[in-house]
């Protein structure tokens, strides 16, 4: 008898030491910042100071975009609520100090992803959730249609610290155009300086020219130029050294443009539990076990495209029903003629 | 023996303090940015900016390097900060006299300006004259000439530009009229000590300054051209000035807020140390027979320098230092152009961000060594 319950304890001990192991295993799973970021209850995001379609705050500090949808859709994912982020409005100066830092844990940022970001001071890039390029703005009495008639001697308006002013140099210098490069920190000045003819033109990438057009004095008295002189992809950026945080977002990121592959949307999300088709059931988590791997449960996908939606649902909301930039050109899905590709979920 | 190590001890656990926070603060960064992937170095410096500067003193453009991108930035710093520090005096002391005026409207006018300019926040009156004074100027083409020559627009400020040739001649034969004003107050001294003679110091030495340059222009050693601003036009609605020499508005915004803000102080300093000679050594002066001038030059400046050189200093100190303040209004002064655009394209803060700090630590340095060496020179020489 007693025998026995030595090798009962024995098992149950063996057992427990097992379990406890396993949820050790899970746990080192998880990562440090994700950690952190359910024990404060709330994801930090580094946004821009205001960039309509992108991320803006309205006059109550409800901030709305599509970069503010990513963060939101990673609060949903880890936390369960995509309202509890806390946003960091940033100038293009300030963001990359700032996620270095740890004062914010994802930059989402109309960032561009270059190789020497990538690679030289600890950031990582996830994807892309906007394909952008630079473009000019003038003013349409000034006659010029064209990138072309940029003649010496031409004042140009810029942010400061931004792969926008790499470009500005490459492409007037391809040019052999003399010019003067006039930099401020925030977007708003730029737009100040611009407005007030300090500046025969205005560039930045095409997005921000659309967004930022709509607040001149009188925007029809300026026209954004055909051509595109760069290729802008901009995307959310993490610290390095965490991958697991790293997949968190990146994934986030790519449920919401294969949600909208699949036609699941915020409304549907639910009735999609039951479909035919494994992929879309593996989306809305009623199939495999996709958040294990991050140390999520299985609704997080789910959860995402029901409470922020899917990428076209945020586009149409954010950029398209503003005004900003109704056609949706590269940013479409690559099955409608886009470049939006995404690697499958499973 | 006792006595000396008890003065001893404090400083080294003082000194052991300053070493281990400044340990302990490099430890923490090497961790961290160890863990996160980011390397530490200063290599960076001879990598190619590729960003352009809209204003430079020397020959730049995003081809050179990031060092040189360092020194353009850096002189543009210096450059609103000598031209600030000249009007500040200037306007400082006229308006410190000004306050002095026995005339009650000069002496309240230059009072309202000091405490006007003095109490609004010098961030604010930058932003004052570059968004809404600067701004409100015509564009180029409406614009009414100024001196004839000059076109003050809201693209900024063109005026000639003047094409030396051989201009290193003429700064020698500026340097060699400052040596021979030398010799001859030198000479100047004696003959007033020996003999009771006085020279006309500063005829001659006006004299010389114009004497020597003349004299090689004359000979056709330097020639001068001047290019006058021409309007050029970019498109149908935008025109520039070209040929000429372009001041960009950032800079003129930048000037005037600054020396206007720091000539209120200066203009203290100048009252305070006026006021510091007591009317006793005036009245004195006067009744051994000296001139108003004379009083003016050899008993009350001297003794009122002594009072004014050191609060003085504080007030150049300051703003060279609140000249970084450029980088809200787009001027390329060290901190838009370096820790701004440079320490953006290349992610390296905590490089750039030291050597910025070094580099306004020795510029601060550098006028307090200077104002130093001056204030020690007019103090009371006890013998």
């Amino acid at each position: 008898m007693l025998r026995t319950l030595k090798t009962l304890m024995y098992l149950l001990t063996s057992v427990a030491l097992l379990v406890s192991f396993e949820t050790g295993a899970m746990a080192a799973k998880k990562s440090k910042t994700l950690k952190k970021t359910q024990k404060m209850g709330f994801v930090r995001c580094g946004v821009s100071q205001g960039l309509p379609g992108f991320s803006n705050a309205d006059a109550s500090g409800n901030w709305t975009g599509v970069d503010v949808d990513l963060c939101r859709a990673v609060a949903a994912a880890t936390l369960g609520d995509s309202g509890k982020v806390k946003f960091f409005p940033l100038s293009a100066k300030e963001r990359f100090t700032a996620l270095t830092s740890g004062e914010i844990d994802v930059l989402s940022r109309n960032t561009t992803w270059t190789l020497s970001r990538d690679a030289d001071i600890g950031l990582t890039f996830v994807g892309v959730n906007f394909y952008d390029g630079q473009g000019f703005m003038v003013r349409k009495s000034s006659g010029i249609t064209s990138v072309n008639q940029f003649k010496a001697g031409v004042s140009a308006c810029t942010n400061l610290g931004t792969t926008t002013e790499l470009n500005m140099r490459d492409f007037f210098n391809s040019k052999g155009i003399k010019y003067e490069p006039v930099t401020f920190e925030k977007a708003d000045e730029v737009v100040a300086a611009y407005d007030a003819g300090r500046c025969d033109t205005y560039t930045t990438d095409k997005s921000g020219l659309a967004a930022q057009r709509i607040k001149l004095s009188k925007p029809n008295d300026h026209i954004v130029l055909p051509e595109t002189i760069s290729k802008e992809p901009l995307g959310p950026v993490v610290r390095q050294g965490d991958a697991v945080w790293e997949d968190i977002v990146r994934w986030s990121l790519n449920v919401m443009i294969e949600a909208e592959e699949y036609g699941i949307t915020s409304a549907n999300a639910d009735s999609m539990k039951s479909s035919d088709n494994p992929a879309v059931k593996r989306l809305v988590g009623a199939e495999g076990e996709l958040g294990a791997a991050f140390g999520l449960d299985n609704d997080w996908s789910l959860r995402i495209i029901k409470q922020v939606g899917n990428y076209g649902e945020s586009y149409k909301r954010n950029i398209a029903d503003t005004g900003i930039l109704p056609d949706r050109g590269p940013n479409q899905l690559w099955t409608k003629g886009g470049i939006l590709y995404v690697p499958p979920a499973r | 023996m006792n006595h000396k190590i008890k003065s001893i001890i404090p400083q080294l656990l003082t000194l052991l303090f300053v070493v281990a926070v400044i340990g302990f603060f490099t430890i923490n960064a090497q961790l961290n940015m160890d863990e996160r992937g980011i390397d530490f170095g200063y290599g960076f410096l001879n990598q190619e900016s590729s960003f352009d500067v809209q204003f430079s003193l020397i020959e730049y453009d995003g081809s050179h390097s990031y060092a040189k991108a360092y020194l353009v930035g850096l002189l543009n710093t210096i450059l609103v900060s000598v031209l600030g520090i000249i009007f500040c005096t200037i306007i400082g002391v006229i308006i410190g006299i000004a306050r002095l005026s026995p005339n009650y409207l000069i002496r309240n006018t230059a009072a309202w300006y000091v405490e006007f300019f003095r109490n609004v926040p010098l961030l604010l009156q930058i932003f004052f004259w570059y968004y809404a004074a600067l701004r409100a100027l015509p564009l180029p083409e409406n614009t009414e000439p100024l001196f004839g020559v000059t076109y003050l627009t809201v693209k900024g400020y063109y005026i000639p530009r003047l094409i030396w040739e051989n201009f290193d001649i003429l700064i020698y034969s500026i340097l060699a009229a400052i040596i021979s004003i030398m010799f001859i107050r030198n000479y100047a001294r004696k003959l007033q000590e020996e003999k009771g003679q006085q020279l006309p110091v500063l005829l001659i030495s006006v004299g010389l300054l114009l004497a020597f340059p003349a004299i090689t222009f004359v000979t056709g050693m330097v020639q001068l051209e001047v290019a006058l601003p021409v309007l050029k036009q970019l498109s149908k609605t935008s025109f520039i000035y070209a040929e000429g020499l372009s001041v960009p508005p950032e800079l003129l915004a930048l000037v005037l807020a600054l020396s206007l803000y720091t000539a209120t102080f200066v203009a203290e300093c100048v009252r305070a140390g006026v006021q510091g000679v007591s009317k006793g050594q005036k009245e004195a002066a006067a009744s051994v027979g000296l001139t108003p001038n004379q009083i003016l030059k050899l008993v009350i400046m001297p003794q009122a320098l002594r009072i004014i050189i050191p609060p003085t200093t504080n007030q150049y100190l300051n703003l060279t230092k609140n000249s970084s303040l450029a980088a809200a209004i787009a001027y390329p002064d060290l901190v838009l152009v370096f820790a701004g655009t440079a320490l953006m394209q290349t992610g390296r803060a905590i490089e750039i961000v030291s050597i910025t700090m070094l580099t306004y630590l020795t510029l601060s340095l550098a006028i307090s060594l200077l104002m130093n060496w001056y204030n020690k020179k007019i103090a009371i020489k006890e013998k």
